[in-house]
């Protein structure tokens, strides 16, 4: 495209409208390879890094408003009070690669192995698009269909993510060769809400799309001693939480990692993710 | 084509670029600035590590029209003719340097990082140099490097 990058969310979404054909780019650090490699050979692109109230975030009355032009560098000093999210932005590539990466390319590309895919599905949060014609609210599992399919119209962007606050506490872990520069081999995010007594687990890489633990989330939450942090999990109890967390799992053999072996690391993180929150939870009341 | 008008190492520079050509490749074909080496093309490795507007980016996964209007700094900017940087310096004296590709980036990546904090734990520099191999080095000499260097910055 000839005509100057968008700086504004209503320029972006009449170029989108206007050019279907150029490639919306924010950090490129996704859509820059196959380019590189010579698999993808778009006629134009449509620079988004320019569109400042993209690349904002906010509290807005009991909910998070991350804009889709946030950088993981960004979450990572920014957004402490969702350390599952922080943990999750910092083991996204390199720093080189979250100076320029943003949250909203992570849910565009929708890969299964998405860094921050898993947290915002425990978080239950929604997806906000936005075309000419209007804006959509979709929620995560609306959004993301399959691998590197969302429900993205042809002249929509994904303009930000939302979802509300919750009480408790939660981590995110991933499993790959390195510390750095992995794609993960498995996943897990858990959300503790001691506000509605609910344990809220999402698997990352190990399924076509991220996806829940609905019967170990139950589980878990029956399991609970609610009333009494210091009452600490059977051991058995977690162990049942890891096999029923990794009964969700619908993983593939692929060069990173077996089907077995990826079940075998749900069922260890969950169970550790679980007991992490459950004695995070016993510190603070202490 | 499309004009790309970026302020490289203070220069203003005016190019021609195809739709999605790198700012790696615009700065290496088209600017003869070969010191950012071009090895994985896929932000691996971070051997063309360059900062823009200030920040540490790998200079392949940026195109070259999203520079445009920006600036860049590349490690040719970063020794005086004869006189070397302080981290280029460190990396000769500790023996960091050994094929030298990574290097490049690794000086880039090392200014960066002692410019935010002058005086970093091993931990901070693992972390900070994450997205820099070397497949010669093994690493310690470049952490005696940096170690080196900020004496020599501080």
């Amino acid at each position: 495209m000839s005509e100057p990058a968008p700086t504004t969310l209503a320029e972006a979404l009449e170029a989108r409208a206007a050019h279907p054909e150029a490639m919306p780019v924010a950090g490129g650090t996704d859509l820059m390879v196959p380019v590189n490699a010579g698999r993808l050979r778009p006629d134009a692109l449509l620079d988004l890094s320019r569109v400042a109230e993209l690349a904002t975030w906010e509290l807005r009355n009991g909910s998070v408003h991350v804009g889709a032009g946030t950088t993981f560098a960004r979450i990572a000093r920014e957004l402490g009070a969702f350390p599952p999210l922080v943990q999750a932005a910092r083991t996204v590539g390199s720093p080189q690669i979250r100076n320029r990466a943003t949250i909203g390319g992570n849910l565009a590309t929708a890969s299964p192995a998405g860094d921050s895919l898993p947290v915002l599905a425990a978080f239950g949060a929604d997806v906000l698009v936005a075309s000419t014609r209007g804006e959509r609210r979709l929620p995560w599992n609306e959004f993301l269909l399959g691998p590197k399919r969302t429900a993205l119209a042809e002249d929509e962007l994904v303009v930000g993510v939302e979802w509300p606050l919750r009480d408790g506490p939660g981590s995110f872990a991933k499993i790959g060769t390195r510390n750095a520069m992995v794609i993960a081999i498995a996943s897990v995010c858990l959300q503790l809400d001691t506000r509605e007594r609910r344990v809220r687990l999402a698997l990352g890489s190990v399924a076509p799309t991220v996806v829940r633990a609905p019967e170990a989330e139950a589980f878990a939450a029956d399991a609970i001693a609610w009333d009494d942090p210091a009452r600490p999990l059977p051991e058995q109890t977690a162990r049942e939480f890891g096999a029923l967390a990794a009964a969700a799992a619908h993983p593939i053999d692929d060069v990173r990692g077996s089907a077995a072996y990826r079940r075998r690391t749900v069922e260890v993180l969950a169970r550790r993710a679980l007991l992490w929150a459950l004695a995070d939870r016993r510190e603070a009341s202490a | 084509m499309t004009p790309v008008t970026t302020m490289v190492n203070g220069l203003e520079r005016t190019v021609d670029v195809p739709p999605a050509t790198s700012l790696l490749t615009l700065l290496r074909d088209e600017l003869d600035l070969t010191g950012s080496k071009n090895a994985c093309e896929e932000g691996e490795c971070g051997s063309c590590t360059v900062w823009l507007d200030g920040e540490l980016v790998c200079a392949c996964l940026v195109a070259a029209v999203q520079a445009d209007g920006r600036s860049v700094r590349t490690i040719e900017d970063l020794g005086d003719g004869e006189r070397l940087h302080p981290v280029q310096e460190a990396f000769l004296e500790a023996g960091a340097v050994q094929c030298g590709f990574c290097t490049p980036g690794l000086v880039v990546a090392v200014a960066d990082l002692l410019d935010r904090d002058p005086h970093p734990s091993d931990e901070t520099i693992r972390e900070a140099l994450a997205g820099n191999l070397c497949r010669c080095t093994g690493y310690s000499k470049i952490l005696a490097a940096v170690h080196l260097a900020e004496e020599a910055v501080a």
